[in-house]
């Protein structure tokens, strides 16, 4: 009797588990064993590298510049857009009119299509006839090529990551904010605190589970952005804007040369596990879970 | 007008309508230094609207508002130094009992000695010491609530105001908690201003009730002065468990209260209707036969078991009898003391002229 239901709750996670191994922990496990060997040339199979393309990885100083590039991009880009959310949901949740309206203008660039939004920026940045060199030129000021000059275009992409993302953190500070019992700050404000001290020591405290979700998010979202790269740059001029999964994707598919892509996707696994173990192990300590 | 100048808290004209319905208008009270004051009504009848235009959450559409002859009406909440207990107790989950209650003198700057001082008193008034570290997840509804109105107390400030404060808890600790609330409101000598619906509670802990119905006053006075001459229907049905019976008679509502009816051999015929043990009593529920079968309650002292359909005859005596308006349930009788006695029979013949 025992052993069918041990046969049977096998057989309920059953289609779970197929799905989960062969889209997930059997493609990790590939890429980890792939990442230890070189490309088989000529009908010749794959030869044993050892760590060889780790320790060509650390030679690589495209490699380097990308993770100085990734690295830039989530410090430009993660903190900003958590604060710009927050300050639009507090604003958004107040009391005012049209509303309704606001929230829906703020969740618009989540709704769009990566490739529409990455469209529309180009017709802002581009050098000619774009929207900001024209207002540039309007009050006098010398054009930027934004997207064509290495100084310019990475922080011309972290623009539009933290436009499109703060209106999706907004929502979910929104939602938070809303099963916040009112109560609590008119208690608050009775008590004779200021605004910022009800926002210190009760809204902020109250918001961190939700704060610590859209950080996970955020960073985890720094290193999966491809797509706005295929339009606006690719990555370039001279790697000025190339990210770490994008490069992935230049060598496993331009360069053909999937063990080096293997050995790069490793490399952002164990970053990627190493962030979200850090934030919710700093996190978690101080958060007060209803 | 002495009772103006020591008048703690003065509320005049006090009006407040959302979208052309009046939510409340035409209230006036005063607090005196030291009193119980509870504001009592059926739900939705603008007690808490009262509440909080005093506390400074919502805006009147017009009226005032003094506290120590300074006029509060427009002054932001936190300038009013009032403190207040919410009936959901408005606790900061993420902060310990301590800081809970301290966190009022911690945003006002209290200096740190006095705070703990504060604090010491406090805790030891509301039997929380044990529990000073932990989070309000961790305590119970009744404990939950000794946080709240120690967060209260020790603001110290020269009124108190309190949403229901007793109702999320069960009957047992609400009984207790009423008598501990009214000790520690006479110990301190609080000026409080308490809402609530229940008239158990504004009966057995107000100096003096303010009864509203409908965003108006009905009637406000002593526990006693609402229990023995209502001004309206309204009040005599509200006030009392169970309500005063009120019988249709002669173009006019006469109201005797349950325990004032008893069983009499020569009385009005009558049959019971039900019979409901409550322990100490038993209402008893029966028919008139002499005022077209009206039903009325009566308080029997004991126990009775009564067959229904059984003749059980009642009397009152005529200095317990009320008379209302049939057209709009307004007292219209002289208030009556019990020295009246004997003087019924002139007040009938009066009231029947009437």
């Amino acid at each position: 009797m025992k052993k069918l239901n041990t046969l049977y709750a096998w057989l309920l996670l059953l289609p779970a588990l197929v799905l989960l191994v062969s889209f997930t922990h059997a493609p990790t496990i590939l890429t980890v064993w792939d990442s230890f060997f070189f490309a088989g040339r000529a009908g010749q199979p794959a030869r044993f590298a050892g760590t060889e393309n780790y320790l060509l990885m650390l030679e690589d100083e495209v490699f380097w510049q990308v993770m100085a590039n990734n690295a830039w991009y989530l410090i430009g880009t993660v903190p900003t857009s958590i604060a710009i959310a927050l300050m639009m949901a507090l604003w958004v949740n107040s009391k005012l009119s049209g509303r309704s309206l606001l929230r829906l203008a703020y969740f618009t660039p989540t709704i769009l299509p990566m490739i529409a939004v990455a469209n529309i920026w180009l017709f802002f940045y581009s050098p000619e006839i774009g929207l900001f060199n024209k207002i540039l030129d309007a009050v006098g000021a010398d054009p930027v090529n934004w997207l064509g000059d290495p100084d310019w275009a990475l922080p011309s992409l972290m623009l539009i990551t933290v436009w499109k993302e703060a209106g999706f953190f907004m929502i979910f500070y929104l939602a938070a904010l809303q099963t916040i019992n009112p109560e609590l700050n008119q208690a608050a404000t009775l008590e004779g605190s200021s605004r910022w001290n009800s926002f210190r020591r009760i809204t902020f405290p109250l918001l961190l589970p939700t704060t610590l979700f859209v950080m996970v998010n955020a960073v985890l979202n720094a290193f999966k952005l491809v797509d706005h790269l295929f339009i606006l740059t690719k990555g370039g001029p001279n790697n000025a804007t190339n990210l770490l999964l994008y490069y992935i994707y230049e060598n496993a598919f331009s360069f053909f040369d999937t063990h080096y892509a293997a050995t790069l996707t490793v490399v952002m696994l164990i970053m990627l596990m190493l962030l979200a173990a850090i934030q919710f192990g700093w996190l978690e300590r101080r958060i007060h879970y209803r | 007008m002495t009772e103006l100048a020591t008048a703690k808290l003065s509320v005049k004209a006090l009006r407040r309508s959302y979208d052309n319905t009046h939510a409340v208008s035409d209230i006036d009270f005063q607090i005196n230094q030291g009193e119980f004051v509870v504001l009592l009504g059926p739900s939705g009848c603008g007690k808490s609207t009262t509440l909080k235009m005093v506390a400074g959450l919502e805006t009147p559409c017009s009226g005032s508002v003094e506290l120590d002859g300074r006029d509060i009406t427009h002054l932001p909440p936190g300038k009013r130094q009032l403190a207040m207990v919410f009936q959901s107790y408005a606790l900061f989950p993420h902060l310990s009992v301590a800081e809970n209650i301290l966190f009022g003198l911690k945003a006002r700057r209290t200096p740190a000695d006095i705070q703990q001082s504060r604090l010491a008193d406090v805790v030891a008034l509301v039997n929380l010491s044990d529990h000073l570290h932990k989070k309000p997840s961790q305590l119970s509804g009744g404990q939950c609530q000794r946080v709240a109105l120690a967060r209260a107390i020790v603001a110290e400030a020269p009124l108190c105001l309190m949403d229901e404060p007793l109702s999320n808890l069960d009957a047992k600790l609400r009984n207790d908690m009423r008598a501990e609330l009214r000790a520690i409101q006479r110990r301190l000598g609080m000026t409080l201003l308490y809402v609530t619906h229940d008239q158990v509670e504004a009966m057995s802990m107000a100096d003096q009730i303010i009864l509203m119905n409908q965003g108006e006053i009905v009637q406000s006075g002593s526990p006693q002065a609402l229990y023995n001459n209502p001004a309206s229907t309204f009040v005599a049905q509200f006030i009392g468990s169970p309500p005063m019976n009120l019988m249709n008679a002669d173009n006019l509502i006469l109201g005797v209260r349950p325990e004032h009816i008893h069983r009499d051999i020569n009385g009005y015929p009558a049959s019971v209707v039900t019979c409901d043990y409550h322990g100490a009593d038993t209402i008893i529920e029966v028919e008139l036969h002499d005022f077209d079968q009206q039903r009325i309650k009566l308080r029997h002292p004991g126990h009775l078991t009564l067959v229904p359909g059984s003749a059980f005859p009642v009397s009152w005596e005529k200095q317990y009898e009320h008379y209302f308006s049939c057209s709009d349930g307004q007292r219209i009788n002289a208030p009556q003391t019990h020295s009246t006695h004997q003087t019924t029979t002139s007040e009938m013949t009066h009231v029947q002229a009437l």
